[in-house]
């Protein structure tokens, strides 16, 4: 771990203005992940501002009727508040198959959206990773590769986004809402909210240099049935290696997104429609453009299994 | 004293206190983490800076040159360890891999650099600062690629009976099966760790580590010094599955960079860096070809066995699990050992046993099958009291009625047949067994046994608690020959300043350290009898603090008039002959869900039957037998450490990468003792047990999912890949 300076922010505004201008800065919260990665050395900030006194931790309602989370609302108290719970219950099931409850008590929702990649290779700095150090090469590809991704990826990286709550997310359509330096806001749809890896991993979202996570913002509820699959090989404390974020409707539509596969959790609206023909073909349109690794390959085939999973748990 | 056997009548068979079911006295001490563990003691050295280990960056090749100018100007450094200042350094009689590296690099995160600072932080940051230039050289990563240039080892010499070739032929129901096993990490909670302190030229370590005597020759030898200028402490350990029977580089880092900062060091080995720095059970490929005769009598037994390790380094004798477990006239036994430039490989529970049991139970699962036995009824058909590998009889063999209670306890009766025919909602559902056999081997241990005026009895051995209940069972063994209530004995372990043990290790120590205590224990009522002038000739019995020749009863106490009584005794078991093969056995009972769409396998619940003769504690040994059950399950399930051949290391080197059971995994385990003493094997009747857990489990779970699935995976661990292509089409 590198020395650093540290400071707490008392308000969002704060925040960003003392990031400011700054380079190698990091805003820290739950610091579930960041901390991990700077006593590897993954993640080198020489200066941190804490930002868990600024107040974001409340889930309120919005005008059109969705709810307002707080960029710093645990990821316990979201999957136990019970509007998640009965209005969007596969973001609470999501979160809870996530982490470990110390962790959860401690990780935040801002925070969790921008958890890095479980990738082996970025974990060890010994080794070439263009997202930790850009342009050094991947590993990766032609190693182990059994967990990475299979589509999204780039001959420049092929790691997946490991976290749970943020396919969630994404099959609600939700809204990340941040705030700038100078002021200004932004309302960015989780759909746009993250970069494919392409030359550039180490660019994982559309946010600018101090521009700051205040809040996810859901739409207003969308009924159907609220199912999350995570499939793992222990029953407990492991990063997806696929899973089906869904809400299906009784009429056979829905809308369904998948973790462990992709940078980004993987959403593509076309294959939705072809729902109603059955898990199969949602799923080869799901995965049209994958790019598997010998290693990996199984998880297409996993992929539609799981899928499958998750339209008979909704017809049960 | 020497063991003769068989143990006649003796004061263990009170059962007053040993075979109690009791709760382990140092219980309290860890639920309040008050039992200090070796990164821990601060008060032996309140003054000790914080070494952070620098590891190889590439797994073959030379250390071409270091800069270490920004770490040793960083904030707190005191200083740096390499090969450049450590002077010449010994290899211990139990390494392979020297333990500090340079300018030869022998396998990844070998330690090449310690970071000496004022603090842990400025350590770890300094360490980060270290720039090594190495040259990479070439190396072989892959056991199925080397495996054709294996060659015999002396570690575990080939062996044939009769003539297995035109029996194997001859045999009118077969199979020849190759199974593969994966690389393992112990994964033990308590990291390698260690804090030196130099007087003069002696040295003390706290280091955690399972066998004090050897690491205490071990420190010496690497560091060229007398062993007597060596003390280790041990007196509590948080696991080693093996992985802590050497001295690892912790302890050797630790010494030299104390010696070069003249001040206490302590190191503790960075969990991400210990999958590679230190050992691991090394990956087999096993060929197993067994033959019967039509009615299921086995004929011919071929076991053949491939892995391996770092120049000069040892095999993985998986063939160990075939020698005693079956009959079969006609057998053929193969090690061969291919050089790999991985790091260390190295004993990790039940070596040799663990991955060979893996492939004799699954083999035998798959002759069953083909011969329409039931694979219990299978096993117990082949049963043999006379070890078919030397031809001596078994000091005490109960296989099958191990096999046959925990069939009637488990319901083995409602296993589906055919395989792939019971379901349960999301579920595909089977049932497993296997056989569990291990060696009841015991060594040579010895202890002192105090009568303090308090009324306290004291027991100092270098023995170990490694997690195992050792500290209990002495005591029990103590107050039962003492006659004495168990919390008026102390035990202190894992200090080489005490008699030297048995250690732990090899399912040895239970049956070693107890019989040791009991041997001193021995020469204490000889103190006791001599001190309170009892009859010579007569028994004494010593029970509720007093101690009786039949015609005077008096109390202990009184034996303390001049001070306290003290006596060493050591058991020697070579006497005990080699005119018995000593061993343990228990059966393994599995039900499994595997879900019918993703082909997720989750344990449903375990049962084990298990044998070793008398149960010293029975709290202690189910928790042995339990520990070693979830093991067997993550073999089975979820442990490989990855073998990235490109780079020549492990890849998924964390505890998030590298996955182990967790409380999720494990919905279920039950174990039963069967009763009964084996006066052949000790003085207290009895061995070890620990072992039997993870013998044989794995095999259950994997025959369990071919009962539950159809699907047969020779590979283990059987993850939902191995699985998917096969399953069925969910209905």
């Amino acid at each position: 771990m590198r020395p650093f300076t540290y400071e707490r922010a008392t308000s969002p505004a704060d925040a960003v203005s003392k990031a400011a201008g700054r380079r190698n800065v990091k805003f820290i919260a739950g610091g579930t992940n960041l901390l991990d990665l700077m006593k590897l050395e993954i993640e080198t900030p020489t200066h941190l501002i804490d930002i868990s006194g600024t107040g974001l931790d409340q889930i309120e309602p919005t005008e059109d009727g969705g709810l307002r989370i707080g960029a710093l609302v645990s990821n316990t108290a979201l999957a136990a508040d019970p509007r998640i719970r009965r209005d969007y219950g596969v973001l609470s099931r999501a979160l809870v198959a996530g982490a470990s409850g110390q962790l959860r008590n401690k990780a935040t929702t801002g925070g969790n959206l921008l958890q890095r990649t479980r990738c082996p290779y970025f974990y060890d700095t010994n080794m070439a990773c263009n997202k930790r150090e850009p342009n050094s090469g991947c590993a990766a590809i032609g190693g182990f590769s059994r967990q990475l991704g299979v589509v999204g990826t780039s001959n420049a990286c092929i790691a997946t986004h490991p976290s749970d709550m943020a396919v969630a997310m994404r099959v609600l359509d939700a809204v990340v809402e941040t705030q700038m330096p100078d002021g200004a806001t932004r309302s960015i749809p989780i759909a746009e909210f993250y970069e494919l890896p392409g030359g550039a991993p180490y660019i994982e979202t559309v946010l600018e240099p101090a521009e700051m996570i205040t809040a996810v913002t859901l739409p207003k509820p969308i009924g159907g049935k609220h199912i999350y699959r995570k499939v793992r090989d222990r029953a407990s404390y492991a990063f997806a290696i696929v899973s089906v974020a869904a809400v299906l409707q009784p009429d056979g539509s829905g809308r369904f997104a998948c973790g462990g596969l992709a940078p980004q959790p993987w959403r593509v609206e076309a294959a939705e429609q072809l729902l109603p023909q059955g898990a199969s073909a949602a799923a080869q349109r799901l995965l049209r453009d994958a790019q598997p690794t010998e290693g990996n390959r199984y998880k297409l085939k996993l992929a539609e299994r799981t899928l499958a999973a998750v339209l008979a748990e909704a017809r049960s | 004293m020497k063991f003769i056997k068989p143990a006649q009548q003796n004061p263990i068979d009170q059962g007053r206190v040993v075979g109690k079911p009791t709760t382990r006295i140092d219980g309290p001490l860890k639920t309040t983490g008050t039992a200090v563990y070796s990164y821990e003691w601060k008060d032996v050295a309140p003054n000790a800076a914080y070494g952070f280990v620098v590891g190889a960056a590439v797994p073959t090749g030379r250390i071409r040159s270091f800069d270490l100018a920004a770490a040793q100007e960083a904030p707190g450094v005191l200083d740096i360890v390499t090969y450049k200042n450590a002077g010449p350094l010994g290899l211990g009689d139990f390494n392979t891999a020297p333990l500090l590296g340079g300018p030869k690099i022998t396998h990844y995160h070998q330690a090449v650099a310690l970071v000496i600072a004022e603090t842990f932080e400025q350590a770890r940051a300094a360490a980060g600062l270290v720039k090594v230039d190495y040259a990479r050289g070439e190396g072989v990563y892959e056991l199925s690629d080397q495996k054709d240039s294996a060659d015999p080892t002396d570690a575990a010499p080939d062996s044939s009976q009769g003539d297995f070739q035109s029996a194997f032929e001859r045999a009118a129901v077969k199979i020849d099966e190759t199974y593969e096993t994966a690389n393992h990490a112990h994964a033990m909670m308590e990291p390698h760790a260690t804090i030196a302190v130099w007087e003069g030229d002696e040295l003390t370590v706290w280091s955690s580590n399972q066998m004090v005597e050897w690491g205490r020759q071990d420190i010496a030898k690497t560091l060229k010094i007398s062993p007597d200028k060596v003390r280790l402490v041990a007196p509590y350990i948080g696991g080693g599955f093996g992985g802590k029977l050497f001295v690892r580089a912790d302890a050797i880092l630790a010494a030299l960079g104390a010696k070069l900062v003249q001040r206490p060091v302590k190191v503790v080995l960075q969990r991400p860096l210990i999958f590679n720095n230190t050992v691991h059970r090394p990956s087999t490929i096993q060929r197993i070809r067994l033959g019967a005769s039509q009615d299921g009598n086995i004929t011919s037994v071929a076991h053949e066995t491939w892995s391996g390790d770092l120049e000069g380094g040892g095999p993985e004798a998986s063939t160990q699990a075939s020698r005693p477990a079956y009959a079969g006239e006609n057998r053929l036994m193969q090690t061969r050992l291919a050089v790999l430039n991985l790091p260390e490989g190295n004993a990790m529970r039940a070596p040799g046993d663990m991955p060979g049991s893996i492939a004799i139970e699954v083999a035998m699962d798959e002759l069953a099958e083909k011969l329409g036995i039931d694979p219990v009824e299978f096993r117990v058909m082949n049963d043999t009291q006379v070890n078919p590998d030397d031809g001596k009889p078994f000091s005490r063999r109960k296989l099958v009625e191990c096999l046959q209670r925990g069939a009637s306890e488990f319901g083995w009766e409602k296993r589906p047949s055919p395989p792939a025919s019971k379901r349960d909602g999301r579920w595909l559902v089977g049932m497993g067994v296997a056989a569990a056999i291990r060696g009841g081997p015991a060594t040579k241990s010895a202890a002192r046994v105090r009568l303090e005026s308090s009324g306290k009895l004291v027991v100092e051995t270098d023995m170990t608690d490694i997690g195992t209940g050792s500290y209990t069972i002495l005591a029990q063994t103590a107050a039962e020959m003492l006659g004495l209530p168990l919390e008026q004995v102390e035990v202190r372990l894992g200090d080489s300043s005490f008699p030297v043990s048995a250690g732990s290790g090899g399912q040895w120590g239970a049956t070693s350290s107890t019989s040791g205590v009991y041997a001193a224990c021995v020469e204490l009522r000889e103190k006791v009898r001599m001190a309170l002038g009892l009859n010579a000739e007569a028994e004494l019995n010593f029970a509720d603090g007093s101690v009786s020749d039949g015609s005077a009863e008096r109390p202990l106490t009184d034996a303390l008039a001049t001070g306290p009584l003290e006596a060493e005794g050591e058991i020697d078991f070579e006497s005990r002959g080699d005119d018995h093969s000593y061993f343990t056995f228990g059966a393994h009972f599995v039900e499994i869900g595997v879900d019918v769409h993703t082909a997720e396998i989750r344990i449903r619940r375990m049962l084990a039957v298990c044998d070793a003769g008398r149960i010293f504690n029975p709290v202690s040994a189910r928790s042995q037998v339990i520990g070693g059950m979830t093991m067997g399950a993550g073999a089975a399930l979820l442990e490989d450490l990855h073998v990235d051949a490109r780079q020549g290391f492990f890849a998924n080197h964390d505890l998030a990468s590298y996955e182990v059971p967790v409380h999720m995994d494990i919905p279920h385990q039950e174990c039963i003792f069967l009763d009964g003493d084996d006066p052949l094997a000790s003085p207290m009747k009895g061995s070890g047990v620990g072992e039997l857990g993870i013998c044989g489990v794995s095999a259950a779970i994997g025959n369990a999912i071919y009962n539950a699935t159809g699907i047969r995976v020779r590979e283990h661990p059987i993850t939902l890949d191995k699985l998917l292509d096969q399953m069925p089409e969910p209905v």
